[in-house]
């Protein structure tokens, strides 16, 4: 259903995040259940990155980023499920959600091999890579087709979480250079 | 209680202080009030004076900050949280979120 360009794939595999961008591209639309799984998968990837950061970096500056990932993608994956319980929807594994995991484990792999302040730029630079792809996705396919009224602000209120973050993951390789 | 009561004495102390040192005779500091939601500050009351009081009330679901950008205040706000500052300065006071540096906001302080 969710066909990946192979001009964007590529595209975005070079910065190693062509999952999320990849359903801005797609040529069928998502279902409510879909974007519901998509969305919780695109915060879920980035605590997951964000857990591995905390064990490798000694960076104060990148500590706290990863610890705010954590803390706010855990706010908002846990008001999505309170709305899915509250809608009684369950969320339906797709194409879109295994191809954001597979990339995520090869991003982290990459990541897991570096160390010190090599790990902490990369890592830094990931994030605002991801945050821009995750950004796109929601704005050109995920928001647009949702059906929901309360997903699909749900669904905005990530989307202005996910620029945030890019802002602040700015900031950070700024800090670091 | 007496560690409740010596907090008293002194709570009441600050306050006199703060009210003679107002400079909106009689009238004493004000408390303002600023919402915080959806990742953005509400707006900033107007008619704020050194020695007022601005409380931040947090009703988002994530954690913010309300930064001052000359370092004048920092105050955590949890998801949920309350936090205040007393204005000690006159003029332009821009602040942001520590966390989400797109959040912006500004407190205009008259004398």
């Amino acid at each position: 259903m969710f066909q990946i360009s192979p001009l964007l794939k590529s595209s975005v595999l070079a910065a190693g995040v062509c999952f999320a961008a990849a359903t801005a591209m797609a040529q069928g639309k998502p279902t409510d259940p879909q974007i519901a799984d998509i969305a919780y998968t695109a915060g879920q990837i980035d605590i997951e990155q964000a857990i591995d950061a905390l064990k490798k970096t000694h960076n104060k500056a990148v500590r706290s980023f990863a610890e705010e990932m954590i803390r706010d993608h855990l706010a908002v994956n846990n008001k999505l499920i309170m709305l899915y319980d509250k809608l009684d929807m369950t969320p339906e594994d797709n194409d879109t959600s295994r191809n954001m995991y597979r990339e995520a484990r090869v991003k982290r792999e990459e990541l897991r091999a570096l160390s010190g302040s090599a790990f902490d730029k990369a890592y830094a630079e990931n994030e605002i890579a991801y945050h821009e792809a995750v950004d796109g996705a929601l704005e050109s396919t995920l928001i647009p087709a949702a059906q929901n009224a309360k997903l699909k602000s749900l669904l905005e209120t990530g989307l202005k979480l996910f620029k945030e973050h890019k802002r602040h993951a700015e900031r950070l390789v700024d800090e670091l250079k | 209680m007496p560690f409740r009561s010596k907090i008293g004495r002194r709570g009441a102390l600050a306050l006199c202080v703060v009210s003679l040192a107002s400079p909106s005779f009689g009238a004493g500091p004000r408390l303002h009030s600023i919402g915080i939601d959806d990742l953005a500050f509400g707006p900033a009351p107007g008619g704020l004076h050194v020695n007022d009081i601005v409380e931040w009330k947090n009703s988002d679901i994530l954690r913010h900050t309300a930064t001052a950008t000359d370092g004048s205040f920092d105050i955590d706000l949890p998801a949920g949280a309350k936090g205040r500052t007393i204005l000690k300065r006159s003029g332009s006071i821009p602040y942001i979120c520590r966390f989400h540096p797109g959040m912006k906001g500004q407190l205009e302080v008259a004398p």
